[in-house]
């Protein structure tokens, strides 16, 4: 920013000498009626001439000079402070990021940082200048003619208090038309975005009427913005036009009577007029000052929000967990002492939740052996994906610890947490980039060789052969702005993202959802042999998924209810049997039901 | 080169894309503007940011928007007419009072033409405010309705389009079509062009006015406007071409933008943050230096014109005083001239950045048109047909397909013709591997498409000639994604039937299991799906979506996939629900999931888009074909 105010304070130099020059010319058109002309002296006229011409050029040159000082500092500006946002934003929670839609975000980076390097470029500039200029003319007019002088300055109170009363009420109006405009676009957003369900049901009445009634207050505050603006136009055209008018004819008079010279009249009205630009730019410059320090408001919410204190990196971290090397999973699986994940009195309640509301969970204390691989199963909304959330600290738990080999999680830096923890989220989302660096983003920066790597992961989660049939194989472009791949292909690849680096540590959010019967049996297949390495924590819809793992764990009501092996749990827990074979679904209260405790017969309920 | 295949046929199938599924409840893209690619397969403008659309559509288009206020726009001009006049007077007043008023003052003591100068200076004050007053009133009235008839024009279009424009056109790009695009165009009409009016008709003016005071310094005026012209069309050509690399430079920064935030939950798993930063920073540079670009072309414009001005002001002044000097001019007449010239040129600046927003605006325009010339591939009838009403006891209606074939407009054929029946009141169960087509069956007998030859008749009656909503009463679809609107729960649920009322909307949420779980949200059914507490799991949203269908209550019902995120209890009470509530409706359910085919009176099995086993779910399995194949392997995955 040092550089740059420089430049901006030389800007704002320029800026001045020049208008001040494009003041000066009135003098000069003064000096000629009064002087060569008056004299009938052509050869002073010639000499004006050039005068003039070279004052012209002058001031030419200057403006030039004034945009090229600023014009790459200015996008500099605007691009450092777009970077600072984009790295600020990768580095927040995801509570913060769950709490700001993206479009807001969005609209911060893009809209209101070009109205800060607009502000930059112009108003910051022309109010000194406009300013200094409407100063530097008025001492002219007075020294000139103080009388006359006077006369012209009348309406300068007024005026400053009227454009003040006018700022006030259209900041207030252009801030609901910015929200009102907000809630329009997801209006529109939701109506892009849901064509389906819109188009599957017919027309979504409540949501054409929202639209528009929400466009039509858009153009209700857009209209009393225009009348803002029409009433204080009027007033800034009328009021110096009434004072010029005046002085008009009172210079008239006191030249009939020889007090004043033409040449000085003509002058003083020229300089007069040349204020006018200025004076009516201050409204708009003042609105665009405002425009700009909303933005910049809008900008510094976000950018005051605190990243949350990261513990320094790895290096003072115990000893178990010296770095993700290829193949150290399967070593600290057989390790002694590598103590596996833990859960000790972990509860998290929601940021934004009620108070008074029970937290979503509320004391879950849970121990995955090393190597072992538990699923985790519970109702629908009882918090699995929130506990997975946990564990490579998307969230942060409100109260307990979760140790990983026996340290505490909140005690290791994200990076270095996150190296050992590798994730697939139920929403498989992929980015704009090949499938090779989309799977790849899960090797880390030493992953060993990464062709052989990408290949197994590819093979772990039966995607080789769908991504060998892609137009350019793994070197095909996916996500927004590549190939559009079905829900089951974008599973795959989330799958192969997360087991490619060989993590010690996986935590899969129902993997295998989207897949067809044929490919799921193949994927749990592959997927057995790298959780036999691994330890693992999975979110399990339904048996299939859970006969992947050694030991369940029940989550209800926020708190872990049962652990134990498939068996075990279907003998144990009617609430288990109920989830596993939906057994007593249509009465939970009644938990004798015959076919229940049956294990073979509980899966196989839903095949006949 | 990058690949862009928009439209392959087999990576389409299963679903589509889940575009509203992303995110918690659908946090869109905000305004993202269009990922901007490479024009790499040639012939599929959906890889462009422009439709086709034909020539001078953008203007047509303007034409069509501004016709209606026709009135209103030209008294807007005339307005804009007398205030011009009014303020345009000034140095007239002042060439009047100091060539007659001030001699008659002087010389007769005569104090009339003294008034008049300030009679004249009086009312052409406060006539030049409140005609600006009158003119910015009308120009926003006439705007404003612009605008709100461009953007429900879009909107509408955007639902009457079919779902295979939606598919390929990117909802990125829709969104960004009727936000910052119709933005652009809203401020050419506030701004832009109030001002390029302002200017055009003070220019005229002062022209005029020059050439009465006096022909030859007038006629040297006009001259300028020759290289200043130029001038104009020079900046015009050189910024058109910086401002696209702009937008295509801002498109890019927008989407890694976009794309960073909207997968915040990878991006920070797998410690993306540093590569990503060194990534956005090379695309935020690129930007940088065409921005820095963009606003030295505007410099040089503004240098260059003004050097012309102001050595026309010097060259003029300098004629006009020499002819004073040598008695062939009046004094108050060079005074004049001198004051219109410093302000003929004033708006130089101003016209800069007018064609700056023209060309953003044109270039919006262009877009919108593009859209708004598309054809729905799915029309609505001219002259639509009645479905008998449902006979009461036999709710379901029969499907047929009648010699039906599908192919996409690219060419790949995804069904072959084929005829199939669906008798009333059954439930069909569809299987077959990922690209089988058992989605494009779906989406033929919702009519999200329309067969390339061959019809779907419900109940003898195609359903091409069927009203949008009365199809919609009696077919629903139920997808994988299950987005969620703003608002509250009910209001969700009541898409189905907005008619419902909240005893209908509750047996609903009830019948399929949702209930429990609504009434436990801080505000029950009124509790908003985007706001405070109103998180909402992905299998709830399931049941939501359910609930819908259920209110609906259509003749024919169609799952597809439809139940991927639901556990074993939601699976069971959506089966629970088609054996009582949709009892008798005919039903299609696709599924990947055999427990859900359990149902089923009937299974078909699909291959490569053709039905290759047909039968009871008992008669599949005592077989030996395809079906019990894949029943054996997920029975063999459960021990």
């Amino acid at each position: 920013m040092r550089p740059v105010r420089a430049r901006l304070c030389a800007a704002a130099f320029v800026a001045v000498v020049a208008s001040c020059l494009g003041l000066v010319i009135p003098l000069v058109l003064k000096w000629i009626v009064d002087g060569p002309v008056t004299d009938r002296d052509t050869g002073g006229v010639w000499l004006g001439g050039v005068l003039l011409l070279v004052i012209g050029l002058v001031e030419a040159l200057l403006f030039g000079l004034r945009r090229w000082l600023v014009a790459r500092p200015l996008a500099g500006v605007e691009a450092a402070m777009r970077a600072a946002l984009y790295g600020h934003l990768q580095r927040l929670p995801v509570s913060f990021h769950e709490r700001w839609p993206s479009g807001q975000l969005l609209s911060r980076a893009t809209t209101d940082l070009h109205l800060l390097r607009m502000f930059f470029a112009f108003p910051l500039t022309f109010l000194v200048v406009n300013g200094t200029t409407i100063l530097v003319g008025c001492v002219i007019l007075l020294a000139q003619e103080w009388t006359l002088g006077l006369v012209l300055l009348a309406p300068v109170l007024p005026l400053v208090l009227l454009c003040a009363l006018f700022e006030m009420r259209y900041a207030v109006a252009s801030r609901r038309a910015q929200d009102q405009l907000g809630d329009l676009t997801t209006v529109i957003e939701e109506a892009v975005l849901g064509i389906r369900v819109i188009k599957g049901f017919g027309r979504h009445r409540s949501q054409a009427r929202a639209f528009r009634e929400l466009a039509d207050r858009v153009r209700h505050t857009e209209l009393y913005k225009a009348r803002l603006l029409a009433a204080i136009w009027a007033v800034i055209l009328t009021l110096p036009e009434l004072a010029i008018g005046a002085a008009l004819v009172l210079g008239t008079v006191q030249v009939a009577d020889g007090e004043l010279s033409a040449g000085t009249l003509v002058a003083f009205l020229s300089t007069a007029l040349a204020l006018r630009w200025p004076v009516e730019a201050m409204g708009f410059l003042l609105a665009m000052s405002n425009e700009a320090a909303t933005a910049a408001d809008r900008f510094f919410d976000v950018m005051d929000e605190p990243i949350p204190p990261d513990a320094p990196d790895a290096r003072d971290a115990p000893d178990a967990l010296s770095g993700p090397s290829p193949g150290g999973a399967a070593a600290a699986a057989g390790r002694a002492g590598a103590d596996g994940l833990r859960f000790e009195r972990v509860t998290f309640r929601y940021p934004d939740a009620p108070p008074g509301a029970r937290p979503a969970l509320d004391g879950i204390d849970l121990h995955i052996r090393s190597g072992e691989t538990m699923a985790l199963v519970g109702a629908t909304g009882s918090g699995k994906t929130t506990l997975t959330a946990l564990v490579p600290r998307l969230h942060e738990p409100s109260g307990g610890r979760i140790l990983l080999d026996g340290a505490d999680t909140a005690a290791l830096s994200r990076a270095a947490l996150r190296a050992r923890v590798a994730v697939a989220f139920e929403e498989p989302t992929l980015f704009s980039a090949t499938v090779r660096e989309n799977v790849l983003m899960g090797a880390g920066e030493d992953g060993g060789d990464p062709g052989a790597g990408l290949e197994r992961a590819l093979r772990v989660a039966q995607a080789a052969d769908f991504v060998a049939a892609l137009p350019h194989g793994a070197d095909t472009q996916v996500g927004e702005q590549g190939l559009s791949l079905s829900g089951g292909q974008r599973q795959r690849l989330a799958l192969a993202r997360a087991v490619v680096g060989r993590p010690r540590f996986l935590v899969l959010d129902d993997p295998l959802s989207a897949l067809d019967v044929h490919t799921e049996a193949a994927v749990e297949a592959a997927l057995r042999e790298v959780l036999a390495t691994t330890t693992a924590l999975v979110v399990a819809h339904r048996p299939s998924t859970v006969l992947l793992a050694d030991r369940v764990a029940l989550l209800s009501g926020g708190r872990i209810t049962a652990v134990g092996t498939h068996q075990e749990l279907l003998a144990s827990s009617p609430e288990y049997v109920a989830l596993m074979s939906g057994a007593g679904t249509e009465d939970p209260r009644d938990p004798q039901d015959p076919e229940g405790p049956e294990g073979p017969e509980g899966k196989e309920d839903g095949a006949r | 080169m990058t690949t862009t295949v928009q439209d392959q046929p087999a990576a389409d199938d299963e679903g589509g894309r889940d575009e509203g599924g992303r995110g918690e409840g659908g946090r869109g893209k905000g305004g993202a503007p269009p990922p901007q690619q490479a024009a790499g397969a040639a012939g599929d403008s959906f890889d462009q940011d422009v439709l086709p659309a034909p020539r001078g559509a953008s203007r047509t288009l303007l034409g069509s928007l501004l016709r209606p206020h026709r009135r209103r726009v030209a008294g807007a001009a005339v307005l804009l007419l007398f205030q011009q006049a009014a303020v345009q007077a000034g140095p007239l007043l002042v060439a009047y009072a100091i060539d007659r008023a001030l001699p008659a003052l002087r010389d007769g003591r005569d104090y009339g033409p003294l008034t008049a100068v300030a009679v004249g200076y009086l009312v052409c004050a406060l006539a030049s405010g409140w005609l600006q007053h009158g003119f910015i009133m009308a120009a926003a009235r006439v705007s404003q309705r612009v605008l709100l008839e461009l953007r429900g024009r879009i909107y509408r279009h955007a639902q009457r389009l079919d779902v295979d424009f939606h598919d390929r056109y990117t909802s990125g790009r829709l969104i960004s079509r009727s936000t910052t695009d119709v933005e652009a165009l809203h401020e050419l009409l506030e701004e832009g062009l109030q001002e390029l009016l302002g200017v055009v008709m003070s220019t005229c003016y002062i022209l005029v006015m020059l050439l009465w005071l006096d022909i030859g310094l007038g006629g040297a005026a006009a001259a300028s406007f020759v290289p200043l012209w130029l001038l104009v069309r020079n900046f015009q050509r050189r910024s058109l071409r910086v401002f696209r690399s702009k937008s295509t430079a801002m498109a890019s920064v927008v989407v890694k933008f976009a794309e960073t935030m909207n997968g915040i939950r990878p991006v920070q798993s797998f410690r993306r943050e540093r590569p990503n930063d060194a990534a956005f920073a090379e695309l935020n540079g690129s930007h940088r230096r065409i921005n820095g670009d963009a606003i030295l072309e505007m410099a040089r414009y503004v240098v260059l014109s003004r050097l012309v001005a102001n050595t026309a002001v010097a060259a003029i002044v300098l004629w006009g005083a020499y002819r004073v000097a040598s008695g062939g001019m009046e004094l108050g007449v060079l005074a004049a001239s001198a004051l219109y010239l410093r302000r003929l040129y004033d708006p130089i600046d101003r016209l800069g950045m007018f064609l700056n927003s023209y060309q953003s605006a044109a270039a919006s325009l262009e877009k919108i048109a593009g859209v708004l010339a598309w054809a729905p591939a799915v029309p609505e009838p001219a002259a639509p047909r009645e479905l008998p009403p449902r006979e009461p006891g036999r709710p379901g209606r029969e499907v047929v397909f009648d010699r039906v074939r599908f192919a996409y407009r690219t060419g790949g054929e995804v069904l072959p013709e084929f005829s199939l029946t669906l008798p009333a009141g059954r439930t069909v169960a569809v299987v077959g591997a990922t690209g089988a087509g058992k989605s494009t069956l779906a989406k033929l007998l919702s009519r999200f498409y329309d067969p390339s030859g061959g019809r779907v008749l419900l109940d003898g009656a195609d359903l091409r000639e069927l009203d949008a909503s009365a199809l919609r009463r009696e077919v629903v679809m139920v997808t994988q994604e299950a987005f969620l609107f703003s608002g509250t729960v009910a209001e969700n649920i009541a898409i189905g039937r907005p008619d419902a009322s909240r005893a209908q909307v509750e047996g609903a949420a009830k019948a399929i299991g949702a209930h429990d779980f609504i009434a436990a949200l801080p505000d029950g059914y009124d509790t908003d799906v985007r706001k405070r507490g109103g998180r909402i799991s992905a299998g709830q949203r399931q049941l939501v979506s359910f609930a819908r269908a259920l209110l609906a209550d259509p003749a024919v019902l169609i799952l597809d996939e439809a139940t991927s995120s639901l556990d074993v209890p939601g699976e069971r009470a959506v089966q629970g629900a088609m054996g009582t509530v949709l009892r008798g409706r005919t039903a299609v359910v696709i599924a990947h999931r055999l427990s859900t085919v359990a149902v089923a009176d009937r299974v078909l099995v699909m291959a490569d888009g053709r039905v290759v086993e047909d039968g009871t779910p008992d008669e599949l399995l005592a077989g030996s074909g395809r079906f019990a194949t894949l029943h054996r392997a997920w029975r063999d995955s459960l021990t």
